[in-house]
């Protein structure tokens, strides 16, 4: 019964183990990807990687959904408004910082 | 997937394909991150990372369209893209520190909201009588696995730490939280307290709570803790600290996202949320190196928040005019520029960048001291100087200009305090002690413009301001640096 209830399509794998192997190695790209950088980006890479938080808009799209209560709705439209924000903010904000920068370049 | 699982029953080749798009996007973050950590890439970094973000909501909406209430849907949409794009484009760039810790907010609220939507959903499904098993059944049977039941609260616990947490932290940043109580909520044994109430209700809300109501009303409770114990976490810690501070916080919200992935069945909130999650930590641990403290200490010591200790105890301190630094400037060669805080909060960016040019015309040597946590954020004041148009080979960090402090005629420290205090050096009992510092009072001459002889955020004197070759230009740092151009120009 149990087991019936982690595998998610028959074929036998319960979701949480592919999760756990996606995220352990998300996680290790992660550190790998940026052990090196140099301070004149930190702001915008934290600003950047925290748009990029903001993936959770995936789930919050889905969260207005036909057959939910309307409590669900209620929390799922702030989630999908704040992570809008984030998502929208985020990316564009950043992209201002890194036009400082670029300015120079072209000098 | 098999939250979406109703609308693709019929239609394999859609889930198929959407999955292809997700791996897609994640593809685009994990290049978008990559790029951003260098600075001629960085811009098409970002890019790459909002692309891969339109991919994965575009996909999204495809799979979800005809199954949620589109009015509902394009409503939250277009309220967030307005608020994002209005703050983003008009806050201005001295005040990012808070605009980031804002949004940061945002995104850790977002999963908490997600996974309480989840919650009520599953719960009314159960009050329908839909649910195959119409007796009272725990959240991990009914969500079909214990995982989900962890996922659920640890989505709600670290996405509520982050909201309240980075509102805090804005609050700071901004000036309008000061202090370190509000109550007894800030204290480290009601901390603790709350810490250990949050795993009860981790563990009861999630294996424990059989009915809807009770269920929902748990996990609801676990929020308003996860809320107040985010308050009691960053409340004590200094604004000295935000750096640090913001940095975790960033990497809460991605690990909130990613257990909100686990909740959903969805790699792709798995894969952009670790890598936030470890780019996050990994910032962190360098702002914790720059000051030579471990992430424990920064949390937990209750670091100079008591800070006005007023300007007593300071002897033979030397003011000085702008004519004054004007005529010390007319014989420099060589000039250092130490930026802090100060700077940032008078906007003074374009006035620095002036009076160098100034300087750099005259055949000065001009250069600019980098302290990895001057200001209230990584790269504060990187991003300010950019801002003025500075050229980024003018600037220098810590390790690479400490040597040439002696070699240099004069040092204007603009509005920093902490970053270039000797204590750090002499001093083992220093709260300070050990911070690796500027070390400005090398030069000939250091020129410190600050308003008054007010201790930092570390709330400790500092012995540079009455040193026998320190000049005090008292007064607000854009105006002193008017001054000093118009009489720069002058002479």
């Amino acid at each position: 019964m149990t087991l019936a209830l982690l595998s998610m399509d028959g074929t036998g794998v319960p979701f949480i183990v592919i999760g756990l192997w996606i995220l352990f190695l998300a996680i290790f790209t992660g550190f790998e990807l940026i052990t090196k950088v140099p301070p004149t980006l930190h702001t915008p890479l934290m600003s950047g990687a925290n748009a990029i938080s903001g993936i959770t808009i995936v789930g919050a799209v889905a969260c207005v959904g036909v057959g939910f209560p309307v409590l669900g709705k209620i929390f799922g439209f702030i989630a999908i408004v704040m992570a809008t924000v984030n998502v929208v903010g985020g990316f564009v904000v950043t992209d201002r910082m890194l036009g400082m920068f670029g300015k120079r370049g072209s000098k | 997937m098999s939250f979406f699982a109703p609308a693709l029953a019929q239609a394999t080749t859609i889930a198929e394909t959407s999955e292809l798009l997700y791996m897609g996007s994640a593809l685009l973050f994990i290049l978008g991150i990559k790029r951003l950590s260098k600075v001629k890439t960085a811009r098409s970094g970002n890019w790459l990372a909002s692309l891969g973000m339109l991919v994965a909501l575009a996909t999204t909406l495809t799979i979800v369209w005809g199954e949620v209430g589109i009015a509902i849907l394009l409503a939250g949409l277009v309220v967030g893209t307005a608020v994002g794009l209005y703050l983003a484009v008009r806050v201005p760039l001295t005040a990012m520190p808070e605009l980031v810790a804002f949004f940061n907010g945002m995104g850790g609220a977002a999963s908490m909201f997600v996974a309480l939507s989840q919650i009520s959903y599953f719960g009314s499904e159960l009050e329908d009588g839909t649910a195959t098993m119409a007796e009272g059944i725990p959240t991990d049977a009914l969500m079909g696995g214990s995982h989900f039941a962890i996922a659920i609260v640890v989505s709600i616990l670290i996405g509520g730490i982050t909201l309240s947490g980075s509102l805090v932290a804005y609050g700071k940043l901004t000036g309008k939280v000061k202090g370190s109580r509000l109550g007894p909520i800030g204290g480290q044994v009601v901390n603790a307290f709350l810490a250990l109430f949050a795993l009860f209700l981790c563990w009861y809300g999630g294996f424990v709570a059989e009915t809807p109501g009770m269920i929902l009303a748990v996990q609801l409770t676990l929020t308003l803790v996860a809320l107040v114990l985010g308050l009691g976490l960053v409340l004590p810690i200094g604004g000295a600290d935000m750096p640090v501070v913001i940095s975790l916080l960033n990497s809460y919200s991605g690990l909130a996202a990613c257990a909100t992935g686990f909740v959903l069945q969805n790699n792709l909130l798995i894969v952009a949320g670790s890598l936030v999650g470890a780019a996050g930590l990994i910032l962190t641990n360098i702002m914790c190196k720059a000051m030579n403290r471990s992430l424990v200490n920064v949390i937990f010591a209750k670091f100079g928040e008591e800070a006005e200790k007023g300007d007593d105890g300071y002897t033979g301190v030397k003011q000085t005019s702008a004519e004054e630094v004007a005529m010390l400037l007319e014989s420099a060669r060589s000039l250092i520029v130490v930026p802090g805080y100060g700077l940032a909060v008078a906007q003074a960016q374009h006035k620095v960048r002036e009076l160098c040019n100034l300087m750099q015309e005259r055949g000065c040597e001009v250069r600019y001291g980098i302290h990895p946590v001057a200001g209230r954020m990584p790269g504060h004041m990187n991003v300010l100087l950019a801002e003025a148009d500075v050229p980024y080979e003018q600037l220098f960090e810590l390790d690479r200009i400490n040597g040439d402090f002696k070699n240099t005629d004069v040092v204007i420290v603009v509005g920093a305090n902490d970053v270039c205090n000797p204590v750090a050096n002499t001093d083992p009992q220093s709260p300070i002690a050990g911070m690796p510092v500027l070390n400005v009072w090398d030069a000939q001459t250091c020129v410190v413009i600050k308003r008054s002889l007010s201790p930092g955020y570390a709330g400790i004197k500092n012995p540079l301001f009455e040193a026998d070759n320190t000049l005090m230009f008292f007064g607000d740092a854009k105006k002193a640096l008017e001054d000093l151009v118009t009489e720069t120009k002058e002479l």
